[in-house]
């Protein structure tokens, strides 16, 4: 016994002495991977950038599997990063299991929501960005059809959806969106081949913009969109330059800014809920050289318009998931 | 057989500590080929996996899982029935774990945890009856049947997890979390009893002394029942185990069955000792690192413990490695391979050249 307790406690301060000194924070990407290109590629763009400016150093994870999760939230706070960020509403359910038992670090969950005092959940007002892409869809569709595909077919990911149905039927009353989701495991959110058979399907129904809500699997979307001619929409980071002139917009989703801040604010972060709309300039729809020439002046005045209207709380957006319904038939 | 050209002790320890060491020098190999530094990478290991009671609590809890699937491809290689499907099974036991843990209002974690090995049990042995019934009365190869259940368990419960045991509120395809009473005492509590400080994160629980219990009792069965004797009986001899009365029909059923079930328990462990809810992915691969412990161990119920602790050290230290450093998580599958590879497919390979320098020294001698 007497020699286990030696041991032990031989091991104990080489925990300690394992650990960092100071506090760096700490970043952990959900399935999809760092370079989806999309959600988890923006939270990396957020964090690098902190890194660039302020010569930082911080650590980041993929997760391999739905059981990992919890794992990668402890290690990291029981090596004393802080904050520790991490990426995706799965990880919610873990984070508060392991947030109570490191009362002293603090915890920044994006796309989820977690209420312990020492958590900042941040989520971002999809709805909103989704309505303005939509009415672009809308306007730039010559056959009235439009579409979109889903990644898993989640709440969330409906939210997207109904938003862009709702700016596309608020821009031409007349028009037809089509709907369609991945699959119901987070493996469609890496699936870019099943996204690119789904987009092809609804090329054959007439649509001709395509709306990709669905992390990698939406790199398959713009793809075929682009083999096909028609325009595509991408999602979270700016995608306007996988394929330029062939990308009518990206609803950004500003991941990158809700690392950057959180890492910014280091181990002071304040915790509580925060919502990133359109206001605040956590959601939008993306301009640069590369789709220029798609965005008419026509458009451009119908967005700042509605932009305008929606910030101001004049129109209001319908959130799929404050009720589970959608105004607008999304099927 | 090779013990008349080796001491048995020669042919226990070392042969896979041979093995082993080959397999590490070829990874340290590769560590090096994509320009990191392999010493440094197994002092990241040893220190992640067993350097503070916080590894020590992640390492004896991958430990539990492999011990309980090692064991089920261990008393199924004992009837020479290749089972792969523990992969599969485990993830059905999940299933019964779940349900068991849902649906019933259990008044202690003790009643809890004696109902979740039961089902998982009867989970796991049902997912193996089919294959087993297959195989003993049409022939069917249980590698292939085995391997393809595994197939549609993760169909199976893809299915069950996105559309009929989620939360209506929750979009991440796993089930609510279990009562708070049905937590399972993990080693801070019980080594707390007796005034041992342990990391209150590790999940290692009590279903590590229980698959250790499992252990003894499969040796038990194995070496000192009529029933063991005749599952390894039919093993080293099909025609001779009918000429002696075996039947063929019912060892291929039980073994199979025992395996199952053994398979199906080790989530019992990884649901209900780790997360307290059933996740898409839950069993991890341990059905398939399974079949490298019972290799390694030999197919002998206390052979498999110490290689069930060393591929512990490698998934935790493995971990530990992919944080730390930038060598890829995909390297440590390739170390495990490495260790599978050298320790079961090419034992030869070290046995032969072992016995060779055993029979000069007795010639000498």
């Amino acid at each position: 016994m007497k020699l286990t307790r030696t041991f032990l406690g031989a091991t104990a301060t080489l925990a300690l002495t394992a650990g960092v000194a100071w506090a760096d924070p700490a970043l952990i990407y959900d399935l999809g991977g760092k370079f989806d290109r999309s959600f988890n590629e923006a939270a990396f763009g957020g964090a690098q950038r902190w890194a660039d400016e302020t010569g930082g150093e911080y650590r980041d994870i993929e997760m391999q599997s739905e059981a990992q999760r919890e794992q990668a939230i402890r290690r990291f706070a029981e090596a004393g990063y802080n904050p520790v960020v991490m990426t995706g509403f799965s990880m919610a359910t873990p984070l508060e299991t392991v947030a109570a038992d490191y009362p002293d670090t603090n915890f920044v969950i994006i796309d989820g929501v977690v209420d312990l005092p020492n958590v900042r959940s941040v989520v971002f007002t999809e709805h909103e960005g989704s309505y303005l892409v939509g009415m672009m869809a809308a306007m730039a569709s010559e056959t009235g059809t439009v579409s979109f595909v889903g990644g898993m077919d989640i709440p969330l990911i409906r939210r997207f959806a109904c938003g862009y149905a709702q700016g596309v039927v608020a821009a031409n009353p007349e028009a037809n969106v089509i709907v369609n989701y991945t699959g119901t495991t987070p493996a469609a959110w890496n699936d870019p081949v099943r996204g690119g058979e789904i987009t092809s399907s609804q090329i054959s129904q007439g649509s001709d913009v395509v709306f990709a809500a669905a992390g990698g699997t939406g790199v398959g979307v713009l793809q075929t969109a682009a083999d096909a001619g028609i325009l595509s929409i991408g999602v979270d980071s700016n995608q306007n330059h996988l394929h330029p002139g062939q990308v009518l917009t990206s609803m950004v989703k500003r991941v990158d800014n809700a690392v950057y801040e959180a890492f910014t604010a280091g181990e002071d972060l304040e915790t509580g809920l925060v919502v990133m709309d359109l206001a605040a300039g956590g959601v939008g729809y993306a301009l640069d050289d590369n789709n220029a020439e798609l965005v008419t002046a026509d458009m451009q005045e119908a967005l700042d318009a509605a932009s305008a209207a929606i910030a101001s709380g004049e129109t209001v957006v319908h959130d799929y998931m404050s009720d589970n319904t959608c105004p607008v038939s999304v099927e | 057989m090779s013990s008349t050209r080796m001491p048995k002790w020669a042919d226990v320890l070392l042969v896979p500590l041979f093995s082993l060491l080959i397999a590490f020098a070829i990874s340290a190999l590769v560590i090096l080929a994509i320009g990191e530094d392999p010493v440094e990478a197994l002092v990241i290991m040893v220190r992640g996996s067993l350097g503070s009671t916080y590894g020590w609590g992640y390492t004896l809890y991958y430990t539990t899982n492999f011990l309980l699937t090692g064991l089920a491809v261990a008393i199924a290689f004992q009837a020479r029935l290749f089972n792969i499907g523990g992969e599969g099974q485990a993830l059905i036991g999940g299933l019964g774990v779940a349900l068991v843990c849902l649906f019933i209002p259990w008044p202690n974690w003790w009643t809890a945890m004696i109902a979740a090995i039961l089902a998982s049990a009867a989970f796991g042995a049902l997912w193996a009856a089919i294959p087993a019934f297959l195989q003993a009365k049409r022939g069917s190869h249980i590698v292939i049947t085995t391997i393809m259940f595994n197939f549609i368990a993760a169909s199976v419960m893809n299915y069950m997890l996105s559309h009929v045991l989620r939360p209506p509120t929750a979009m991440d395809p796993a089930t609510a979390r279990f009562d708070d009473v049905l937590r399972l005492p993990r080693l801070h509590d019980i080594l707390g009893l007796v005034g041992i400080e342990f990391s209150r994160s590790g999940p290692a629980n009590i279903m590590l002394f229980v698959a250790l219990l499992f252990c003894g009792l499969a040796y038990m069965l194995m070496w000192r029942t009529r029933l063991g004797f005749e599952i390894r009986a039919f093993g080293q001899s099909e025609p001779a185990a009918h000429y002696a009365g075996i039947s063929g029909v019912k060892i291929i059923m039980v073994a199979m069955l025992i395996s199952g079930a053994l398979a199906g328990t080790m989530a019992v462990n990884s649901v209900m000792g780790g997360p307290q809810r059933l996740v898409l992915n839950a069993v991890e691969g341990a059905g398939f690192i399974g079949i490298a412990v019972a290799l390694m161990g030999r197919s002998h119920p206390i052979g498999i413990i110490a290689p069930a602790l060393l591929f512990g050290f490698l998934y935790q230290g493995g971990g530990e490695l992919a944080i730390e450093t930038t060598i890829p998580r995909e390297m440590i599958i390739v170390i495990q391979a490495l260790v599978i590879m050298f320790t079961g497919a090419l034992d030869n390979m070290v046995r032969q050249p072992l016995e060779a320098v055993f029979l000069r020294l007795r010639r000498r001698g």
